[in-house]
Parts: C-alpha cells; structure tokens; sequence
C-alpha cells in the first residue's frame, strides 16, 4: 500500500497534483488538487462589461479565445443583443480553428509521450517505418530517406546526453507496447505537428490579429472589418482565399495523419478502451451556433446530458441546476460548507487550510484543491470530446454516428469501449475530423456574404452603456476544446457587479463535494493498474485523456462584498 | 575563421538544413536586433559552435500563453530551438517527465549547470500568505524561483505578467502577486520581454543573440530590449497615414472600418504604447492585432491592465493633435506639420522616460485603479 503522488502532472496546462493509493499494482483511491489560484474574477469588478472578454481570455492562454466567446456571449445575453449572422460564423471559424489546433497538439506534443517511446524508434528500421506509414495513410513525407532523417535527429540528441525535452521520460517502462518502426513514425509527426499547429493558426492570426490572446472580438459582433472591394478590409475575397486554402490544409493533416495514427496507436493498446472509466455521466451545452444562439437546436454540436452510461436517452441541460460545492476546497461558504450555490449566487472567500510548502502530502480528508466542485443536480459530470460526441451519437446525429461506427469497426471494439482513456482520445481525434470537415463551410459562406455586399459585422445599438438598464445579468456559453464554459456575469451601473466562470477542468478535476463524490478524474482512475509506483505512467495516460487545463480550472469571485484577504504585498 | 561562417551547425545539417536557409535564419535575426549586417557572419559562426547551451522555463501563476506563444514561433521553428541550438531541459507543458523525474532533472540543471544556464520565466509570482496561491510539487513557487534564477546565467521573464505581474497583479491583487524582478530582487542578467503574449520573434533574437555575444542586447529603463521596445506603435503603424488625414473610424463596421481607418477614437493605444508589433508581426509574420480591426491595448506597456483600461476609452489628449480637429478643420498642409511635431514629442517622451535614471521603488508604484467603484 502506497501513497503516489505526481506533482507537477506535466503536459498539460496549469499546476495540477494527483495523489493516488496503490494497493496491489492498481489504484484504490485518487486526489486531484489544483495547486495555483490567481482570482481574475475579483479583478473584474468594477470594470467595463464590454472589455471583458480581454481581461477573460487571460484564463487560459492555451484555449485561448474560448472565454473572449463565452464573456462577449454573457454580455451580449444580459443586453440583449443580438449578433450580425457574418459576426456568428467569424465566431465559428475562430472557435473550429482553435479546437482542430487544441486537439491536434493535445494529441502530439500533451499526449503521445504517454504511449510513444522516443529512445525506442533508434531501433527502428527506416525502411520498415516508411511501409508501415504507406500502409495507413497516404501522407506524402513517408520515404525511408525521411523516416531516417527524423531518426538522425533523434540520435544526435541522445549522443549529446543532453535529451532536452525527453530527458526525464519513463523510457523503456514496460507498460509501452508500440514496435520501433510505430514509435519512429510518431517521433515524426510529433514534430510535423509542430509545423502544422504554427501554420494552421494563421487563420486566428488573419481574423484576430495574433494568437495566443486574440484581439478581435467585441460586444455585439467582431471587429474584422468585412468589404467586398477594400484591401483595408480584415475581411475581404482575398483574404476569404487565404482562409480557405489553410482551413483546407487541417483535412489533410487531420485524415491523412492525425486519425491514422490514433487508429494505429490505439490498435496497440487495446487494454485502455477498457481503463479509466469515470463518472459515466456526460454534459455539453451544445456549440457552433448555426444561426441564433438561443437555437439550440441548430447548434452544430447538440447539447445534453447521459446518465449513467445510458445512451437511449439524452436529457435536457437548463443551467439552473448548475452548482457548485466547496467542501473539498481552499474556500470558505457564509452559508457554511455542506451546500453548493448556483454560479450567479456564488461566493468565493479564498481560505487556504493546507499544508505549509515545501509539503509532501495533501490531507485529502478536509479541503485540499483551489479548484470547486460543479454539480448538475448535485450529480459529477464528464465533459469535453467525448461528452460532446457521445450526445451527439446518442441524439441520432446521423454523420457522427457513422464516424464513430467506422471507427469502431476498425478498432473492432464495441459502443462501449468508448467509456474509457482510449475512448477519450479517439472522440478527440473524431471531432477534429468533424470540425475540419465543416469549417471550410464557414469560411465560404463568409466569402458569399461578402462578395454579396453582406457587411454587417457588429450591432452597434447597444455599444453606448447609456442605452443599458440599470442592471442586467446573463449567461454566456461555449463547448470549449476540453468541455462545457459558462460564464455568468451581473451588471450594474454600467460596470461589473460580479462575475463567475464555470469551465471544463472544474468539472473534471473538481475535488469531492459535500457528499464525497469525486471529480471525473479521481473517479476515472480507480482500478487503474500502476506497474512501477516510482514511474506512474498510467496515471499520466488517464490524466491527459481529460486534456488537462488547470489555469482555466482555478477562479473565484464575490458575489456580495465579503471582506477578501488583500495581499500583503 | 573566415571558413567557418560558410558551415552550418551539424545538428541542422544532419537533417538537411540548406545553408540558404541557414543564412536566411541569420540575416533574419540580425534585422529583428537592429544590428549591422556585418554582424552576420559573427551569428553563423557562433550558432555553429554553440554548444546546446540549458535552459528551463518555469510556470508560475501563467495561463501559458507565453509558452504556446514560443510554439508558434516561425523564424526559427520551436522544434529547432528546442532540440538543435539549446537543451531545453525542463518546461512543464511540454517535457516528457512528470512528478518526482521533472523536478529532479530542474533540480540536476541547477546543481550541474550552476551559472551557465538560462532561466526563462512565465507567469506572476505570489507573495502573500507564504505562497500558498502557487506550489509545484509541494514548493512554493517564490522559493523555486529564488532557487533555479538565482543560479541562472541568465534570466528572461516572458510577458507581461512574469515582467510586472500582470493581470494577476491588477487591483485588488488578490494573491499578493509579483513580477520576477520584485519577487527576487538582485537577480543578474535580468530581461524583460513584455507583452501578452511576448512575441517569439523578439525572444528569438535574444536567445541568439545571447547564444552569439554571450550577453544581453541593449536595455532599457525596465531591461527591456531596446530593439523591441524603443518604438512607439502608433509611430510604426500602417493606419498612420489615415491618423494624420484625419480619417477615424468613428463606429464598428462604419465605412472607415471597412476602409482600415485610424483606430484612435474606438480607443486604440497605440499612442501609448511601445512594442515593434506592427513590425515583427504574429504567427508568421500573418498580421498584428491593429491590422486586423481592433485598437491596440498596449500589452506591452508597464502595469498596462490598471493603466491602460479602460481599453475602448478614447486617450483623453495625444500631445499635440487634437483628434476632434480634422484634417479638414486644418488642411493638409499644417495636419502634416503638427503630425510631424507631435511625432517629435512623443518620440522625445519615450527617450526621457528611457533615460530617466532608475529609482528603488520606481516600478512598485500602484497605478491609479481604472475600475469603477
């Protein structure tokens, strides 16, 4: 019986610590703890509602833009205003282009170590690596030359001794199954995707001025410009040109080596479509208006909830009952610990009671995460990829089905192997292909909008806050790359009253709530088998299936006043 | 070693980097530093014969945008920094290691490569309550740093948070939180790339610039390059012609807008604001945030959340131009001559604040709240 703990969890986003106990080769309990709080909420009283979205984006900079959208949506709702159509499909492609690029480094530079040994592929023979890459794809870099090329590389760097970012890896661990030629392939696109992620963004760059950190989006539309004729223009045909040519180049990325290589990595490690299980309970708020955004049921990615692995229904999702508990946290409730409060009634009197660092252990039976734990119902939830593809798939949504059908064919597993690590990584790597399919739609569309003389980008009726009432409040959403957003704020005066964030990794890499349920990470990791307690791979492997992203995770907010800490700087 | 310049380092060679390229690398990075061309050659030489010097990138209180901003790197790719010219031997969101194998190889750099290793930093520190809003395996993140930068040869803080604390460290600062330079006061070597994101191509041509001279380029009042941040951006910006016409965007998707009109009165600080974006660009030099329809926020700018916000306020007086004086009001001819003036002011602005001796404490001072009580 042991105590892991695995602090920092790297290649993710954020500080996150997991401690697990290991009794007989398999863990028998687990902690998730958030390990760094910063309170941006709080520091968003007082200000501009339109500017928010600048401050809100500062969340997270790997999901960059995703909480600009959910801000300038809560806002917009609590105004009502209503959005240009060319606005919403700026938004889209934006937000496709941010999830295609999300995944794809989630999987090749946060995930693939976990299931690919670098040292191994300098046993690889580049002949074979070239047949083996042949036989799934038709990804042109695939010659023996290549293949030799990237395995030069990785040689010069293990001569050094200085291995740079593969230094420290669990190389040679016993729980990696993939044969040398598979893993040299890997290396490859590991840095291919590199070049891709750098390439692909330019779409963010164009419409947003840089990425990460966009700076385009506004309260009522976006700031891109739209003109048929004026160079001037953010939007224009040539630009629409521009946009279309690099939106195109993530299919080919995406079918020819993303999916293949998902599909080969998991064909070796087929054990995981039966590990790391979880919650069995699934969210998404649904995304990518397809016209208004209190549509949702145009949206083109369905909202609802799964309980308890019962895929025949699909519930409805009202926010009301969104809540959340601080009975494991580094928080104080006035109305004391044991309830949870909805986001608009939420209160956040920070309160750390853990160990003073340097410490070794967390005391996991009182609080011991900055992160809160939401509720639906006072149920955990699972939300992301996985979530979002399996409503869909429940929902009869005829494409996806056919797209997890055919995977699953491939992988001749069955429905429910999709409950699992592997099942989170490939309804990643599925809706990126999804996502990749419908954007070049977006974008042509915007290109008839404008080459029509369309050019309404922003509703400017509102922008003035002397045409605001007194006070407002609204909820704003977005399926995130890693799950359900919301942010709710409240405006008086003109100005933020309060402001709440609920985002996917509070969801799952929550604590425990009042009843000691667990978060979807601690839940997710019971039973995993843990081979070499001083290299816990496995943890890592479920860990990254969520696509951790901890800055995002930790917030605060103050909803009425309560007397806060101050600094003593 | 005249023959020298005319090899390329091995590691890129192997993999069939042309020299073409290679040069291309290096003219690049020399015009990015504002050097003469002839330094060229001293870049290729010593890019040659760098040795793969260490470096660590450490998190703080960071949302990692400075990380994925070193990603989109274009000039040179990510993957040449990280694998050909430097060791990059420890950055959570991307090593290999996790847990007790990460901190011991940061804990190795520290012990092996004592004085020799770069130390670049994201994120705010917090100060308040012994640390306990940021830990990483169990330690406070003030004592990491005050351990690994303390030891650095040199030390880079990347963006705007790890440079003055940043958002975190926007009233009411909840957490107590810190830029590098304040949390670990004395540190040798110290720069400050600021923004939010920093920009890759800027802490490109640092790195090889420190690679190449074993030093620090030129700084300023807050050691920060002088080749990224001596220039105004308004000065350096493509809508300027439109500034000194008189044509603003007076409404978002106005006809000015769709003309690529002066930002000015939608609230753009570029005035204000000192950064070589609209030069160096993002994302493969695609666009910059001006050109791309919104005004500028003046990331780059000291304390610029608290100072610069509200960000859609129009800067209450540019000197010397008047923005509700058209250039009808005043004709072409004097528009040119009091642009022209102002420029000269502005310009003299930021020279003085650059020379203005440093005080203790001159960067402690709390800006005004922006908020609304």
């Amino acid at each position: 019986m042991a105590r892991i703990v695995v602090d920092p969890v790297t290649r993710i986003e954020g500080h996150l610590r997991i401690e697990a106990q290991v009794d007989a080769g398999m863990i028998s309990d687990a902690w998730s703890s958030g390990t760094m709080f910063r309170g941006i909420e709080l520091i968003l009283r007082g200000r501009d509602p339109r500017e928010a979205w600048i401050w809100a984006q500062r969340i997270c900079g790997v999901c960059t833009m995703v909480h600009a959208l959910a801000s300038v949506n809560a806002v917009e709702d609590a105004l009502g205003i209503e959005i240009p159509a060319n606005a919403q499909l700026v938004r889209n492609i934006i937000a496709a282009t941010q999830t295609i690029q999300d995944h794809v480094i989630h999987f090749y530079h946060l995930h693939a170590l976990d299931w690919v040994d670098v040292v191994s592929s300098l046993k690889a023979d580049p002949a074979k690596t070239s047949q083996l890459a042949q036989s799934i794809s038709d990804w042109p870099l695939s010659s023996e030359k290549y293949f030799k090329g990237v395995q030069d590389r990785v040689k010069a760097l293990v001569a050094s001794k200085q291995l740079s970012l593969f230094g420290a890896g669990y190389w040679g661990h016993p729980a990696y199954h993939l044969p040398p030629e598979a893993n040299l392939m890997a290396v490859a696109h590991y840095l291919e995707a590199l070049q891709f992620q750098k390439q692909f963004i330019r779409i963010h760059a164009v419409l947003g001025g840089k990425n990460p950190h966009l700076q385009t989006f506004l309260v009522g539309g976006m700031a891109t410009a739209m003109d048929p004729n004026e160079p001037g223009a953010t939007i224009n045909p040539e630009r629409i040109d521009f946009l279309l040519e690099v939106a195109k180049s993530a299919q080919d990325f995406v079918n020819q080596v993303y999916i293949p290589d998902v599909l080969a990595v998991a064909a070796f490690y087929p054990d995981w479509f039966g590990r790391g299980e979880g919650l069995g309970n699934f969210m998404s708020y649904g995304g990518f208006p397809q016209g208004s955004i209190k549509d949702s049921a145009n949206f083109f990615l369905p909202r609802g909830i799964i309980l308890n692995r019962d895929l025949t229904t699909v519930h409805p999702v009202d926010t009301v009952n969104v809540s959340e508990y601080v009975s494991h946290s580094w928080y104080d409730y006035s109305s004391g610990d044991q309830s949870g409060k909805h986001p608009y009634d939420g209160e956040t009197n920070p309160k750390y009671s853990g160990p003073k660092p340097p410490y070794e252990f967390l005391d996991v039976n009182e609080k011991y995460s900055w992160l809160k734990s939401p509720r639906y119902q006072d149920q955990p939830m699972e939300v992301g990829p996985l979530a979002r593809l399996l409503i869909a798939y429940a929902a009869g949504q005829k494409d996806v089905q056919a797209l997890v059908n055919a995977a699953l064919a491939k992988l001749k597993a069955p429905a429910t192997a999709l409950f699992s690590t592997l099942g989170r990584i490939a309804a990643r790597a599925l809706e990126t292909q999804l996502l990749a399919e419908r954007l070049p739609g977006w974008v042509q569309q915007l290109g008839n909008n404008v080459a029509q003389g369309d050019v309404r980008i922003h509703n400017g009726e509102k922008w003035d806050p002397k045409s605001w009432p007194k006070s407002a409040r609204g909820f704003g959403f977005f399926e995130a790359p890693r799950g359900s957003l919301g942010h709710w704020v409240e405006i008086e005066d003109a100005a933020i009253k309060n402001y709440q964030a609920v985002v996917p990794s509070t969801w799952n890499a929550g604590p425990r709530d009042a009843r000691g349920q667990r978060g979807a990470y601690e839940a997710a990791l019971l039973k995993t088998p843990v081979a070499d307690p001083d290299r816990p791979l496995e943890i890592l492997r479920t860990v990254h299936s969520f696509d951790p992203c901890l800055a995002c995770a930790v917030h605060v907010v103050d909803a009425h006043g309560h007397a806060y800490a101050r600094a003593h700087a | 070693m005249n023959s020298g310049t005319r090899a390329i380092p091995a590691a890129l060679r192997a993999r069939g980097v042309s020299r073409r390229d290679f040069v291309k690398f290096c003219s690049s990075m020399v015009a990015t530093l504002a050097l003469p061309p002839r330094y060229i050659g001293a870049v290729m030489k010593a890019l040659n014969e760098a040795n793969r010097p260490v470096l660590v990138w450490l998190e703080f209180q960071d949302c990692a945008g400075n990380s994925e901003s070193m990603l989109r790197s274009s000039n040179p790719p990510v993957a040449e920094f990280v694998l050909d010219l430097l060791s990059w031997e420890y950055h959570e969101i991307l090593m290999a290691g996790a847990g007790k194998q990460a901190e011991d190889a940061l804990e190795r750099v520290v012990r092996e490569h004592a004085g020799e290793y770069i130390a670049v930093v994201e994120g705010a520190i917090p100060t308040a309550d012994g640390g306990v809003y940021c830990t990483i395996g169990g330690k406070a993140a003030v004592d990491i740093a005050k351990h690994v930068c303390g030891s650095a040869a040199a030390n880079i803080a990347v963006g705007a948070c790890a440079w003055d604390g940043g958002l975190v460290r926007s009233n009411p600062n909840p957490t107590g939180a810190l830029g590098l330079h304040e949390a670990v006061p004395g540190l040798r070597n110290l720069i400050n790339l600021s923004g939010c994101p920093h920009n890759p191509a800027n802490t490109a041509a640092v790195l090889v610039h420190y690679l190449t001279f074993h030093d620090l380029p030129a700084l300023d009042q807050y050691n920060r390059p002088l080749f990224a941040y001596g220039d105004i951006i308004h000065d350096l910006c493509e809508r300027r012609a439109h500034y000194d016409a008189g044509r603003f965007v007076e409404e978002w998707g106005d006809e000015g807008h769709r003309k690529g009109y002066c930002l000015y009165k939608m609230g753009c600080k570029g005035p204000e604001a000192n950064y070589n974006c609209p030069t160096v660009r993002w994302n493969d030099g695609t666009s910059w945030p001006v050109k791309a329809g919104h005004g500028c926020i003046a990331c780059a700018s000291h304390r610029f959340w608290d100072t610069k916000s509200p960000f859609y306020k129009r800067l209450p007086s540019v000197p010397g131009f008047g923005v509700d004086v058209t250039a009808d009001q005043i004709g072409w001819v004097a528009t040119g001559a009091v642009a022209a003036a102002m420029v000269a002011q502005v310009a003299g602005n930021a020279l003085r604040d650059r020379l203005r001796p440093k005080k203790a404490g001159d960067e402690a001072d709390e800006p005004e709240d922006s908020r609304r009580a």
